[in-house]
């Protein structure tokens, strides 16, 4: 099977003089790394400069609610079976009496937790979903945490904010990641 | 001796060590950063600008590190290891002219921290000893990769030493003196630098250096592929930090040392045109010590240049197997090395300077007639499963 | 008594220069390193003992003005001969003291040489044919122990033990050689 035309031979034969010399082969191994020393670097400076990550990026979760502003989430446990790594755990319970407006199905999560330690990002639960309720944002990450309580998201962190909406944009030339890498900033 | 003039020379001295201790510390950034920018990456940018302060965030995190001494270690030994190895690396910067001399009142004070007449074989001696350091701490740890790296360590500088002292006798043939001002001022014009007339000599010089600093890619005794960390394994905190800053230092003595053979040291092309000049508008004095601090910067361009060198091939060449560095050491630059010497004292009967480019010559052309005469290997093309 | 001695020690260390002392240190230094070679349990510690009394060597030799071998002694026995031992004797593992080597014969048979070795040292420098000249002030140069001098005197009056010295060398090394090399059909370590 060939992957790519750039492999090469290699055979044990005796070295010629110029070889056993090393000179030759280590003035092209200079001449090689020297020229990597003044090309242009592609690191992004990242905490200050974001990389653009596309609109199918896969990020910080969010539970979705419906255009009344009623959780979408019914707590069928759909997205934690799908999850390979065991991240979400729900408790479900019984809307009650007056909360139509809060809760769009008759059962719903009273407690929704990801450990976000355990999740891989993969998108299985956004897949599973029934109801449309869960889904990995493109234009925000999980921040960085420092302490071992802070990994475990629940429901104040994952529901959708009504003055914040999430709107996942269906056409893919859409940028909605705030900063672009700029090149300038990325070759100090 | 006046006060004042001892006073200048006690600055010197003062002076010499602290830039030595500077420039290795430096030294570790400016690999890093080279490292990074030979690999297409940026490197320590965070601490203060462009990183400059990295060394400093570095040796407090080796001060705060726990410091641990293997229950089996030889305690006073597994001390004494790295000490010794940082005391042989000071050691040898001492008797380096940076430059000509400084000239106040009716005195003139070389830039140099002791002038004796045996340089050479002072920073010989001083790194012939630098083995101890490595020995003695790897020993101490009870460790059998520690011992192993220090056997390593003592047997390539052993083998290299020998080679490194030949290329050197062809040098202190040249020039008659065991001084290494004297040989410095040997190499006065731009055309009489031994880069010229000791070509060989230099590419032997370069390499045992390399060998003897323990750099890749001769760094057999740290070689982490097979012996963990090498000698120092078991070391950790600033001990582990001072065996890693002697060797910066010994690649800022070695760096010195190469250019103050091969290179003229603190001479530059049109130097005495230059310092003529600058003592006529400036006066003999200042005209003097401006010329001297061209020639020290210019020193210090080469050290750079040199220094730099050592982190280039660092991060080219891959590390030699342990029998090529023995046979390259054994059998090939200790023969070459007395060829060189051989042929230099030839040349020199007949007062001609630039007889060991006679091997160069030679060489070359064995090299390219066995390459034309050998069939060229075909690039075959991949089978396909 | 022991006031006069007092007094006679004081009046000594008075007429001393700062090189005396310098010298004396460095005896002190010599003696207490060298005894520390035969004394040590360890060897490793008895051959960095024996570094220690090389390098105070090294220090009498610069007091007597003679640097290059000062530096020489630093760079072929400190620097190469004693790194060669250090290496053996690593390899040897010699942790744990071996006591039963040492018989009372040996013990007995060491005394004695010792003992012979030390009248023998005694009766050499007791003679008069063996005195060291005082030192003529008008004809001393401080020049004697630099290298070029050095190199003069090897070259014109010491020639033939000089070369004698370099064939042994050469004999030493090709007998080296002999013995390292692997014959045909050796074993590949």
């Amino acid at each position: 099977m060939q992957l790519t035309n750039r492999s090469k031979q290699v055979s044990n034969k005796e070295m010629t003089l110029a070889e056993k010399m090393y000179l030759p082969a280590v003035i092209g191994g200079l001449a090689i790394t020297i020229r990597h020393f003044f090309r242009k670097k592609p690191t992004i400076q990242y905490p200050e400069v974001k990389r653009y990550l596309g609109p199918i990026y896969r990020g910080h979760h969010i539970l979705k609610r419906d255009e009344q502003g009623r959780e979408r989430c019914t707590a069928c446990g759909l997205c934690a079976v799908a999850c390979p790594a065991e991240a979400i755990s729900m408790v479900a319970a019984e809307r009650k009496k007056g909360e139509e407006s809060l809760y769009r199905e008759e059962k719903y999560a009273a407690v929704y937790e990801i450990n976000m330690l355990r999740c891989i990002f993969c998108g299985l639960c956004e897949e599973a979903c029934p109801k449309q309720a869960v889904y990995l944002r493109h234009d925000k990450m999980v921040p960085v945490f420092q302490e071992r309580d802070e990994v475990i998201y629940g429901k104040d962190k994952l529901v959708e904010k009504m003055d914040d909406r999430y709107i996942r944009a269906n056409n893919s030339e859409v940028k909605t990641t705030p900063t672009e890498p700029s090149l300038t900033r990325a070759a100090t | 001796m006046d006060l004042t003039v001892l006073l200048v020379k006690g600055l010197i001295i003062l002076v010499i060590f602290a830039i030595t201790l500077g420039i290795a510390a430096y030294s570790t950034y400016a690999e890093r950063k080279v490292a990074a920018f030979l690999q297409d990456r940026i490197g320590p940018n965070r601490a203060g600008p462009w990183g400059l302060m990295q060394p400093l965030a570095d040796a407090g995190k080796m001060f705060f590190k726990e410091d641990f001494i293997p229950a089996q270690a030889s305690k006073w030994l597994f001390i004494l290891g790295p000490c010794l190895a940082m005391l042989t690396a000071l050691m040898s910067s001492a008797v380096i002219p940076f430059g000509d001399t400084i000239k106040f009142d009716n005195y003139a004070i070389p830039v140099q921290a002791i002038e004796i007449n045996i340089g050479v074989l002072y920073i010989f001696g001083v790194v012939s000893l630098g083995v101890y350091g490595i020995m003695v701490g790897g020993w101490a740890s009870n460790n059998k990769f520690s011992l192993l790296g220090a056997i390593r360590a003592a047997s390539q500088n052993i083998s290299y030493e020998i080679a490194l002292g030949l290329s050197l006798i062809a040098i202190l043939m040249m020039s008659g003196s065991l001084s290494l001002k004297a040989i410095i001022d040997e190499q006065a014009t731009f055309f009489e630098w031994n880069i010229f007339t000791q070509p060989l000599g230099f590419v032997i010089f370069l390499t045992c250096a390399f060998a003897e600093c323990n750099r890749t890619p001769f760094d057999l005794p740290e070689c982490e592929t097979e012996l963990v960390g090498g000698y120092h394994t078991e070391y950790s905190s600033m001990k582990l930090g001072f065996y890693l800053f002697a060797e910066y230092i010994n690649m800022f003595v070695s760096s010195a040392f190469i250019s103050a053979l091969y290179f003229g040291g603190f001479h530059y092309p049109f130097m005495n045109e230059i310092s003529q000049a600058l003592e006529k508008s400036l006066g003999a004095i200042t005209g003097h010590n401006v010329a001297t601090a061209i020639g020290v910067v210019g020193y210090f361009g080469k050290i750079f240049f040199f220094i730099f060198f050592f982190m280039w091939v660092r991060w080219t060449l891959p590390r030699f197997r342990y029998d090529q560095l023995m046979n390259l050491g054994w059998k090939t630059f200790i023969p070459l090395a007395i060829l060189n010497v051989v042929l230099t004292g030839a040349g020199l009967l007949y007062n001609f300077k630039y007889a060991t480019w006679l091997i160069a010559i030679v060489m070359i052309v064995l090299a390219v007639s066995t390459m034309t005469r050998t069939p060229k290997r075909e690039v075959m093309p991949q089978r396909t499963v | 008594m022991t006031t006069i001695i007092m007094t006679e020690t004081l009046n000594f260390f008075k007429t001393l220069t700062p090189t005396g002392y310098l010298f004396l240190f460095l005896t002190a230094l010599t003696l207490f390193s060298a005894i520390g070679v035969v004394t040590a349990r360890n060897p490793i510690y008895s051959v960095l003992a024996l570094i220690a009394t090389f390098f105070c060597l090294s220090g009498h030799y610069i007091l007597l003005n003679a640097q290059f071998l000062a530096a020489v002694n630093i760079i072929v026995y400190a620097g190469a001969i004693m790194v060669l031992f250090l290496f053996t004797i690593m390899f040897l593992n010699l942790r744990k003291e071996d006591e039963e080597s040492k018989t009372n014969l040996t013990k007995m048979v060491s005394v004695v040489v010792g003992g012979l070795l030390m009248i023998m040292l005694i009766t050499i420098f007791r003679a008069k044919s063996a005195q060291v000249p005082m030192v003529n002030s008008a004809s001393f140069s401080n020049k004697t122990g630099l290298v070029e001098n050095l190199g003069q005197l090897l070259y014109s009056d010491y020639i033939l033990p000089f070369e004698l010295a370099s064939i042994l060398f050469i004999v030493a090394m090709v007998g080296a050689v002999m013995l390292g090399k692997r014959e045909a059909g050796d074993r590949h370590f």
